[in-house]
């Protein structure tokens, strides 16, 4: 089953491709850890975009060149940044502001787990033995005006991970706004999940074979 | 006369008592304050409650305070990272609390704290397992949780810059909690890599202001954790 995603669909950095395209010129834009982190390596020609960082940075630009590398000068993941011309450091209440207080235009994450109707599930698969970790998953999710999850269509087993309701315990509810992964591009509406965009090989039956929840052709 | 600075580390956190809650600045190891830690240790000081944001790595600093089993509760909001080893195993044997908070929550209950709000109200957590227990209202037609200021009877602290008055800059984006720990404790214990004379910090510029310091402590070269702990080190040396 994975392999035959791995033929048809998108490599994740033109996912992360795809999503650079959305975001429009001028944006403050934070971006999760891991798979997230590519899209800064897309934006479009003649975009100027400001990312945060929320352990206090914002204007972060791209990792340091090997032996220039600050360990006081890091990103959220705890991986050494540099920080661009008109960059601000700033303490974790003031970050947070700007997360909450509504300043940051787009947030894109990752996920375990999204339902149909927007909740997202992305932090702890509430295994009894797991040690629980939030970080500033929750905060983003209630604050940021645009979600978008970027994401493998399945789970590693093949698994859909767009399903109907999300059984791990949840980041938020109602909170994802657009779902980019290896397959399609899919908006969550008012009116259930809407399938924007279907990645090159992949036909619409083919797409809600590999997901639980109910999708609706544009 | 006023002067903050005090001439050794010992010196600095002698006080700490047991039971004592301290907050302990740091994102992973940036602006984590690892000499005064490393004191604590060797103070001994016990049934401590930590807040900080994670929970150390390797065998040094916080993880060394962990293991050393000074600490009985963790308020923190990511106790996990790529070589924190010490709090997972003592979490999974029930040998230590933890108080998991969403992250912005965290930084805002410091600074709560440290501002005189005793409890605010915020959307972070809402339908959570986090929120679970906890008092909600609507206000605008949204759900938000209540949740409590935090203040410590100590905060350990690292800055870049100190005088002594206890004005403080910090080093990019060392300065995390920092400045809200500095406001939120009885007693706040900094270590600065540099003290300046008064008037050396352009008053336009001082981010935490000195009314929020007790001590400060001249660390002039302060080791550096990831080192350490690729390393292998492990406090006590």
């Amino acid at each position: 089953m994975v392999t035959d995603e791995k033929k048809i669909g998108w490599e994740m950095n033109e996912v992360a491709q795809k999503v650079a395209l959305d975001i429009p010129d001028g944006s403050y834009v934070n971006l999760g850890i891991g798979i997230p982190e590519l899209v800064a390596g897309y934006v479009p020609e003649g975009r100027e975009v400001i990312y945060h960082t929320e352990n206090g940075l914002l204007g972060m630009g791209p990792a340091p060149q090997a032996g220039e590398e600050d360990p006081e000068l890091i990103n959220a993941g705890k991986k050494y940044v540099t920080a661009i011309p008109g960059a601000c450091f700033f303490h974790h209440a003031d970050s947070f502001s700007m997360i909450r207080g509504g300043h940051i235009d787009y947030c894109v994450l990752g996920a375990l787990q999204i339902s149909e109707n927007g909740d997202l599930a992305n932090w702890s698969t509430g295994e009894p033995k797991a040690i629980p970790a939030v970080g500033g998953a929750m905060d983003l999710i209630a604050g940021v005006k645009n979600i978008f999850v970027i994401s493998q269509h399945t789970t590693k087993t093949g698994d859909p991970k767009i399903i109907k309701q999300c059984s791990y315990p949840l980041t938020g509810k109602e909170v994802v706004n657009r779902i980019y992964t290896n397959l399609a591009i899919i908006d969550v509406t008012n009116d259930g999940l809407v399938v924007r965009e279907l990645a090159p090989g992949v036909t619409f039956d083919y797409l809600q074979s590999k997901t639980e929840a109910r999708l609706k052709e544009k | 006369m006023i002067n903050k600075v005090v001439r050794s580390l010992k010196e600095a956190i002698s006080d700490i008592f047991d039971g004592a809650i301290v907050m302990i600045s740091g994102f992973g190891e940036a602006g984590s304050p690892i000499e005064l830690i490393h004191k604590l240790i060797d103070h001994g000081a016990k049934d401590l409650t930590v807040v900080s944001n994670n929970t150390g790595s390797g065998h040094v600093g916080l993880a060394a305070l962990i293991e050393n089993r000074q600490v009985k509760k963790m308020i923190c909001s990511f106790p996990r990272s790529a070589n924190s080893k010490v709090f997972p195993e003592l979490y999974h044997n029930g040998e230590i609390e933890l108080e998991l908070v969403p992250q912005g929550t965290l930084a805002e209950r410091i600074r709560a704290g440290g501002a005189g709000i005793p409890a605010f109200y915020t959307p972070a957590s809402v339908n959570t397992p986090l929120a679970e227990g906890k008092e909600t209202r609507v206000f605008n037609g949204h759900k938000y949780v209540l949740e409590h200021g935090i203040r410590a009877d100590f905060s350990l602290v690292k800055c870049k810059t100190a005088d002594r008055y206890g004005n403080l800059l910090y080093n990019k984006t060392a300065r995390n909690f920092g400045p809200i720990m500095c406001m939120a404790a009885n007693t706040t214990i900094v270590q600065a890599r540099e003290i300046v004379e008064l008037g050396a910090i352009d008053p336009e510029v001082v981010v935490t202001p000195g009314i929020f310091v007790q001590r400060v402590v001249h660390v002039s070269n302060p080791a550096d954790e990831s080192k350490l702990v690729a390393e292998d080190r492990r406090y006590p040396w």
